[in-house]
């Protein structure tokens, strides 16, 4: 990981970018909910322009249409992201009626903050359950099972409701050749909303101190076959 | 930690599939203390072999590109990494039908069999799960397959480890190559320093910026080629392998699928080219995947999945069928298509073999290396040759531009005489301005703008009438004018005025300069001064590396006269050769002189209204050359021929080219001059006449005698490729170069056809023509003899066919038409006593 020279933002020169593992699960949560149960999925993203190729990656495996509220690029910290989605989503409720349910990654995979999905739920005035492994639902209810220690938390909550889920909720599918190109035909709302005053600011990244691990080569070929055995055996597993 | 020596014979820089071919070869060859460096992890250090999709066409119109192929094959199989799958190039359109006739031609010429045009039903048998309804055919190849190629790579390392000959260190980087006396002599690297007189540069997309560390340029450039990944197939589930149905090339939208175990590849040329810099390509530390497989880019692709749904509903359209895995990876591209090997024109002892794909790789690696340990390969690689490079061709804006434009040509349809849009209008003659005024069809050569007919010489047709030969078929048609004939016609009657600024001319001088030239060419050049010599130049096995004109204007001092297209190769080759005492330099005057060239029979009346010098017969004798006074420009005039008329080289300062060009202008009026294009003198003059040209008759993989070219005695100084010569002279020839003519232009459909050069001769029944060292029988060079009226062709035939009269075949779009063989050996077709060029 490479920081650029000012230790503000990641040098992302080199790097594609992708749906973090947890939303991708909630997006892929939302496709199966509606192919089962009927209805709408929209996909919701605050980000660059760029940010346009992620909402065409979740239309591509089956959300109907898109919300990009789009921003200049810089660093939006989690209350003015969650401030603006509130907003995005209330126009959108007022006009159709609220959505019976909103997931979001628990946390998002760079800044790692927890907290937007929490601020939109209070935003919102709904019930929220976070860290969801598995998602069902019930009527006008909807059950969340959280992974604990030992064993599982369930939550039913009435919908509408915020849920906050986790990677391995579900297996994400590969879009399919049609389903991209339906997605290249899906509609994109964009908006570009503006930035509440940030009470939190980033001072700088850094990136930590190596965690000492290393690999270390046995062999190759059949000759490595003694080091591999002798490892399992000091490891335990042999 | 470091197990580098510090002393090598060769390194050779990055393990890819060339880097590891080059190092084995050398090695097989008898080389020892090589040493193979890559800064990557092995066996896939991050490059372009990392991620290559590994399968491999065998036809190619380029005969080079094809050898080369076929080469890598034969290693590949010989690994027991080859994977026979077949391969079907489909056609969409009518022009990609005609377009596939001439791959069957070409793979006739270059000996690739079996291949046959199949019907959209077969294409479906061979190709379960095709659209047969959208393609017309298809040709296809059952020798195409798939290779390991980290494993080949691995494979060929191993082998040269285990022969003690290889020292092999991954992650190890080149930090410097350090040039002295422009000879490279140590390689700089994270694991120590290397002294070696011998670097080659197999870095793929990064040899750009290792050969700059040595001052030196590879013109290449990094640019994208998506592909995606689709699967699983249902059809494909419990694939044994990783093929098991032939690939098929897309043509027409420029893609193609393929198997891949469980999966179907999807890849594309069709996308908008998307270059970088090497500069662009990130450390492996900061690479997303490899160094050499960027972010895939979904817009670029949008078209070409529509083409892949097209094709392969089945698949492409299934749901279940997802995306698996999409890059956009990163290859090399260079301005003219071709490789860049050979050793760097800018530092001695600094080789080059970049820009080689998988399917080229191997036998690039052994072509590179059979050069650099016997000084040729067997396969003649002049259009790759590094040193083909002029200069403006080695700059960033002309490789993008170029590599751009080819791009989307990769499964193009690309007429053999199909100029270049980009980065024109480089080089102009000092009258382009009259010649743009005459309305000049421009070709470029060698970057310089040359007319090859004039729009304003249109009076000439109806002059000659029937006699200028015109073609219906649009593809003979394109990039060809009735003109050049009528041109020809005019130069024949009269007199013709050619632009030759083209020419590449370089001087040699000084105390050591007959030594120089002598030891490079088959011809005598101790010849008195005021001579112009014609010659041959061999490779060390007596095959043509070129052949070009030498003037001598002094005592010490002789003037290179040759083409644009072989000009730079031809400059290294003579400096290479120069006496390491100093005692000759060389000179290029490429951009100092420009030439005129002045034929026909009113040549000498025209020159004489221009000038007071004597330039008679007696006065001016062919194969003299000497300066006279055209009024106030002083020219280099050399009596000599390429057209077979009487006429002269006129050699000015180019800042007074447009004086001289006006000057005969204005004394040819009267005599009916007409201005000529390069038609007439690359084609139909040098036809007619049977004169070779270098690239199309004169290869490395010919000899003198072949060719018909040896003189009655060989000069007694040495030369290169001399002992080769004297052993050719002894033995009978495998094959002569022969001059065929068309005796029925007449296709089934009833339009006359006209061939263009590279197509099979074959026995009247069809049959191939092959001589005894193996060599296909092909249309060396093919045009017009608007005088002889014929359409002619030549070809190197094996000697029970090189006899006068014999009745052959040449195969032409999908057709035979019977060709008749008019000159065994290079007795000129028209007037064979040279008469007109003596007179």
């Amino acid at each position: 990981m490479v920081l650029a020279a000012d230790s503000m933002s990641l040098e992302t020169r080199h790097l594609g970018f992708t749906i973090s593992p947890h939303e991708e699960c909630g997006v892929e949560e939302a496709v199966r909910l509606i192919e089962a149960s009927g209805g709408e999925s929209v996909v919701l993203t605050l980000g660059p322009i760029e940010a346009a190729e992620q909402l065409r990656d979740a239309m591509a495996i089956g959300i109907d249409r898109a919300i990009h509220l789009q921003t200049d690029g810089g660093e939006w910290d989690p209350e003015s992201t969650a401030a603006a989605i509130v907003d995005a989503v209330g126009a959108e409720e007022s006009a159709s009626g609220p959505f019976d349910l909103i997931f979001f990654g628990n946390e998002s995979a760079d800044a790692g903050g927890f907290q937007v999905g929490l601020r939109v739920a209070r935003g919102l005035g709904r019930p929220a359950v976070t860290g969801v492994k598995k998602v069902t639902v019930e009527g006008t209810s909807v059950r969340c099972e959280q992974e604990v220690d030992g064993g599982r938390d369930v939550y039913v909550v009435p919908m509408p409701a915020v849920v906050t889920v986790k990677e391995g909720l579900n297996l994400p599918r590969y879009p399919s050749v049609p389903g991209r190109m339906r997605a290249g035909r899906k509609p994109v709302a964009v908006s570009a909303p503006a930035r509440t005053q940030a009470r939190l600011e980033l001072e700088r990244l850094v990136v930590p101190a190596g965690q000492g691990r290393r690999a270390e080569l046995l062999g190759s070929g059949p000759s490595a076959a003694p080091a591999v055995v002798e490892m399992m055996r000091r490891i335990g597993v042999a | 930690m470091s197990n580098l020596p510090a002393h090598a014979r060769a390194v050779v820089i990055g393990c890819g599939i060339v880097g590891n071919s080059v190092a084995y070869h050398l090695c097989r060859l008898g080389w020892r203390d090589v040493v193979l460096l890559d800064k990557g992890p092995l066996p896939n250090p991050g490059g372009s072999t990392g991620h290559a999709s590994n399968f491999i066409y065998l036809v190619d119109h380029s005969k080079e590109m094809t050898a080369l192929t076929v080469e890598s094959v034969n290693q590949y199989k010989e690994m027991g990494v080859f994977t026979q799958s077949g391969g079907v190039e489909v056609a969409r359109t009518k022009e990609r039908m005609q377009e596939l006739t001439r791959r069957m031609a070409s793979a006739a010429a270059w000996g690739i069999e079996p291949v046959s045009l199949v019907s959209p039903a077969v294409v479906k048998d061979l190709v379960p799960f095709i659209n047969e309804t959208i393609i017309l055919g298809g040709f296809y190849t059952p020798g195409v397959g798939v290779v390991d190629s980290l494993r080949a790579g691995t494979i060929m390392r191993d082998r040269a480890q285990a022969s003690g000959a290889l020292t092999v260190a991954a992650k190890t980087e080149v930090l410097g190559i350090d040039v002295k006396d422009g000879h490279v002599r140590c390689v700089r690297t994270t694991a120590g320093d290397i002294e070696a007189d011998t670097v080659v540069i197999t870095c793929g997309v990064w040899s750009p910026r290792v050969a700059r560390m040595a001052g030196a340029r590879i013109p290449l450039t990094p640019a994208v080629h998506q592909m995606i990944d689709v699967g699983p197939v249902p059809r494909f589930a419990g694939a044994k392998g990783d093929i098991e149905v032939p690939i098929v090339r897309d043509m027409d939208t420029n893609m193609y699928e393929r198997q891949a175990g469980g999966d179907l590849e999807i890849g594309s040329y069709a996308h908008r080219p998307i270059l970088y810099d090497p500069e662009d390509i990130p450390p492996i530390e900061r690479a997303a995947l490899s160094p050499t497989e960027f972010p895939f880019t979904q817009p670029d692709f949008e078209l070409q999945m529509q083409h892949a749904l097209e094709l392969v509903p089945e698949i492409v359209g299934d749901e279940r069928v997802g995306v698996k895995y999409a890059i956009n990876g990163i290859l090399s591209l260079t301005p003219d298509g071709m490789p860049v090997l050979g050793e760097s024109p800018d530092v001695k002892g600094l080789w080059s073999a970049a820009a080689v794909w998988v399917k080229e790789g191997p036998g690039t690696g052994k072509a590179l290396a059979e050069w650099m340990v016997h000084g040729e390969s067997e396969i003649d690689l002049h259009s790759s040759d590094i040193a083909r490079f002029h200069e403006h061709q080695k700059t960033r804006s002309h490789v993008r531009a170029r590599a751009a434009e080819g791009f989307n040509k990769t499964y193009g349809i690309v007429h053999p005489s199909e100029q270049w849009a980009s980065n024109r209008n480089v080089r102009l003659a000092p009258f382009h301005g009259r010649e743009r005024e005459l309305g000049a069809m421009f070709f470029e050569a060698a970057g310089w703008e040359r007319p090859m007919w004039y729009e304003s010489n249109a009076p000439l047709l109806e002059e000659f009438g029937d006699r200028v030969n015109r073609r219906t078929a649009e593809w003979e048609s394109r990039w060809w004018s009735p003109l050049i004939n009528a041109e020809h016609l005019a130069m024949r009657e009269r007199a013709g005025l050619f632009d030759l600024s083209a020419f590449t001319i370089f001087d040699i001088t000084g105390p050591g300069a007959l030594g120089a030239v002598q030891a490079v060419t088959l011809r005598q050049m101790d010849v008195p001064a005021g001579r112009n010599v014609y010659t041959p130049v061999l490779s060390p096995s007596g095959g043509f590396k070129s052949d070009l004109t030498i003037m001598r204007l002094g005592d010490e001092h002789f003037r290179v006269v040759t083409g644009g297209a072989a000009g730079m190769s031809d400059k290294k080759w003579f400096a290479d050769h120069l006496p390491a005492d100093g005692t000759a330099q060389l000179f290029d005057m490429t951009s100092a002189m420009t030439t005129i060239g002045l034929w026909g029979p009113r040549a000498r009346d025209i020159l004489a209204a221009a000038t007071a010098d004597d330039v008679s017969n007696e006065g001016f004798k062919f194969g003299a050359c000497r300066t006279i006074d055209v009024d106030t420009v002083r020219v280099l005039a050399s009596r000599i021929s390429y057209v077979g008329d009487l006429g002269w080289e006129l050699y000015v300062p180019i800042d007074q080219g447009l004086k001289l060009w006006d000057m005969l202008w204005e004394a040819g009026r009267p005599f009916g001059m007409a201005a000529c294009g390069i038609g007439v003198y690359g084609t139909t003059g040098r036809l007619e006449k049977c004169y070779r040209a270098h690239g199309n008759e004169l290869e490395t993989e010919y000899n003198v005698v072949e060719a018909g070219m040896q003189a009655p005695r060989v000069k007694s100084e040495d030369f290169v490729g001399r002992e080769a010569h004297l052993r050719h002279r002894e033995e009978a020839p495998a094959a002569v170069l022969c001059t065929l003519t068309v005796d029925d232009h007449k296709s089934k459909s009833g339009e006359k056809r006209y061939m263009l050069g590279r197509e099979p001769i074959l026995r009247r029944d069809g049959a191939p023509v092959v001589d005894r060292k193996g060599r296909r029988s092909y249309v060396t060079s093919a045009g017009a003899g608007p005088s002889v009226g014929k359409h002619i062709l030549m070809s190197y035939l094996p000697p029970e066919h090189a006899t006068l009269g014999g009745e052959l075949s040449v195969q032409y779009m999908g057709e035979r038409y019977p060709v008749t063989v008019a000159v065994v050996g290079s007795t000129p077709l028209f007037d064979p006593e040279n008469t007109r060029i003596r007179s």
